[in-house]
């Protein structure tokens, strides 16, 4: 498909995952996400071999991702915030069993219950794994429409690559907002798939998806292996985009929603002569952090811009062996940062600096 | 525009972000430079943002009275519709716009208030298309969600709204390439297009190309919008 079609963030995630080959979603309504379940419920149904399923909860549905994961096949849960809390004990079990499942966080302000509009303040919960347990998800922070279908079929592929959870995590805002995108991804990678449970037909050992281990030794083993598994992501799968860097002094770092407000404001800012430029994590987990670093020798000073409480900010500090300042630009509560808000502390780091 | 047939009670509906609600205020905008009373309730109790409230200011410098949920652009998530929803039927001496939630899930908070309506008989009720929607991309899937939406408002549509657009990228062949979709979607109804909705910017070009042309204008400018 060649043309161009209008759609809205969550619907577009639902469609490019079933364009990706996923078959089977489960899911519980919650705002701001709830159209990408009400989409999969019209669509999947048509779909050969399509199952949408709207669970009793948020455990319940992660819960049969994990089941369906366990057979090798394509499978997605989406929720927002509070949800996401709720499925952290399965996003563990994905891990620890080594299983593929894609899973959306459109995210909304909190703690708590919260408010259902915009936020990033689920920053940690994904890149720090949010369940318990030593782990890693893939997570992926889509900043328009297009790429929300990009990574969708990119997050699919890359858990199935590694055999392990990977989340979108998106916010209210990209969710919501309705841009031309082409769904046009080009073919699905298929990945040898010997461990799935698909039936021995007293034809092989049978497999085992488990993540309890009797023999601490061997757990051990395993979580060591497991993460030379993240060391080659971390290695192979970083993503960012840069934005007018060449001669930046400024490197402001956001992503999502933040990093298009951000754009705005760099615009602004190089008309009035700041050198500013930005550097967006495209993958949260693995973290851009050997780019960071290199920045750090040539810019001045940074400015994380993020609507949490300043989280994605030690991540920046510890990329960059805290060689500058990084300062803090932040909207909380479901406030999105303006053009004026991002403007200033751009200003602002101009003035620490100092002039060269 | 043709005020003087002008029904009292004007009604858009449609495929979820087809366009309902620019539409519907910049329809407002219009009708208050002939009628002194005009009257807007937004009715949509799925969409979480981008709102009628969204545009409030500019209603207000119209004069445009505005019915939205208090809990419209809040934290909180109850679809709730005011009590006062209803004056739009009692007090006849206004023109009452009213901007209903996407598809057939939005359409049951119109049902709700269908009987009025129809008991009074003086209405249009517009079934807003577009072609660049995934879901509605040709005219058998548009005809379907249309009856889909019919089931849950209790009301049959009265005519079409073309709005055929791909946001921001929109153009003016984006627009033409439309018009023999929604011939096909009226003829296949039996309904009139009463009006092809295009940007402002656009319409210089297309004056002459679409007939019942209507400039919308985007009153809202989003602070993560990409600049043009």
């Amino acid at each position: 498909m060649s043309e161009k079609v209008l759609m809205k963030g969550n619907e577009a995630m639902a469609e490019a995952a079933i364009m990706a080959g996923c078959k089977h979603y489960f899911g519980y309504p919650i705002t701001p996400q709830t159209e990408v379940a009400a989409y999969m419920s019209k669509r999947l149904p048509k779909v050969d071999g399509g199952v949408f399923l709207q669970a009793e909860s948020e455990v319940a549905a992660i819960n049969m991702v994990i089941g369906v994961a366990s057979t090798g096949k394509r499978v997605m849960t989406s929720s927002s915030s509070p949800g996401v809390s709720l499925k952290s004990e399965g996003l563990s079990y994905l891990a620890g069993c080594d299983l593929p499942a894609l899973v959306i966080n459109v995210q909304r302000g909190g703690p708590g219950l919260g408010g259902i509009q915009p936020s990033q303040s689920d920053y940690f919960q994904a890149t720090r794994g949010g369940g318990h347990g030593d782990y890693h998800m893939l997570v992926l922070a889509p900043d328009s429409v297009q790429e929300m279908v990009n990574l969708t079929f990119k997050g699919f592929d890359l858990a199935e690559k590694y055999r392990m959870p990977a989340m979108i995590l998106a916010d209210g805002t990209m969710g919501q907002m309705m841009e031309p995108v082409s769904l046009d991804m080009g073919e699905v990678t298929k990945y040898e798939k010997n461990w799935a449970l698909t039936g021995t037909k007293c034809e092989r050992e049978p497999n085992i998806v488990n993540s309890l281990y009797i023999d601490p030794a061997e757990l051990e083993k395993i979580n060591f292996e497991r993460y030379e598994r993240y060391k080659m992501v971390e290695e192979n799968e970083v993503m960012y985009e840069e934005y007018l860097m060449d001669d930046a002094e400024i490197c402001i770092v956001a992503f999502g929603v933040a990093a298009r407000v951000s754009k705005n404001a760099i615009d602004e800012a190089r008309k009035k002569g700041i050198k500013v430029g930005m550097i967006r994590p495209i993958t949260l987990w693995p973290f851009p952090k050997d780019v960071l670093n290199k920045a750090a020798d040539k810019v001045k000073a940074f400015v994380s811009v993020e609507l949490s409480m300043g989280q994605m900010i030690e991540d920046v500090k510890l990329s960059i062996e805290c060689k500058k300042p990084v300062l803090l630009c932040n909207r909380v509560g479901g406030m999105i940062t303006t053009t004026d808000d991002v403007l200033k502390s751009i200003e602002e780091a101009a003035k620490i600096g100092g002039e060269n | 525009m043709d005020s003087r047939n002008l029904k009292r009670i004007t009604v858009f509906a449609g495929h979820y972000g087809s366009g309902k609600t620019n539409i519907a205020i910049n329809y407002a905008l219009k009708l208050k430079e002939s009628f002194d009373k005009v009257t807007i309730a937004d009715l949509d109790i799925v969409n979480p943002y981008f709102r009628t409230k969204d545009s409030m200011d500019i209603l207000k410098e119209h004069s445009v009275k505005l019915i939205s949920s208090p809990y419209a652009n809040t934290n909180v998530d109850t679809p709730a519709l005011p009590a006062e929803t209803y004056s739009i039927f009692h007090d006849v001496d206004q023109i009452g716009i009213i901007d209903v939630g996407g598809d057939d899930r939005g359409a049951l908070a119109l049902g709700r208030y269908a009987d009025y309506i129809l008991k009074e008989g003086n209405y249009e009720f517009l079934f807003v298309i577009n072609k660049y929607r995934y879901l509605t991309s040709d005219p058998q899937s548009t005809i379907q969600v249309m009856r889909e939406i019919e089931e849950a408002a209790g009301m049959k549509f009265t005519g079409i709204v073309n709005n055929s657009n791909l946001g921001d990228e929109t153009t003016a062949e984006n627009v033409i390439n439309s018009l023999e979709y929604a011939d096909k979607v009226a003829s296949l109804t039996g309904l009139n297009i009463k009006m092809t909705c295009a940007k402002d910017s656009l319409c210089d070009i297309l004056k002459d190309k679409v007939d019942n042309l209507f400039p919308i204008t985007l009153y809202v400018r989003q602070s993560w919008a990409k600049e043009n």
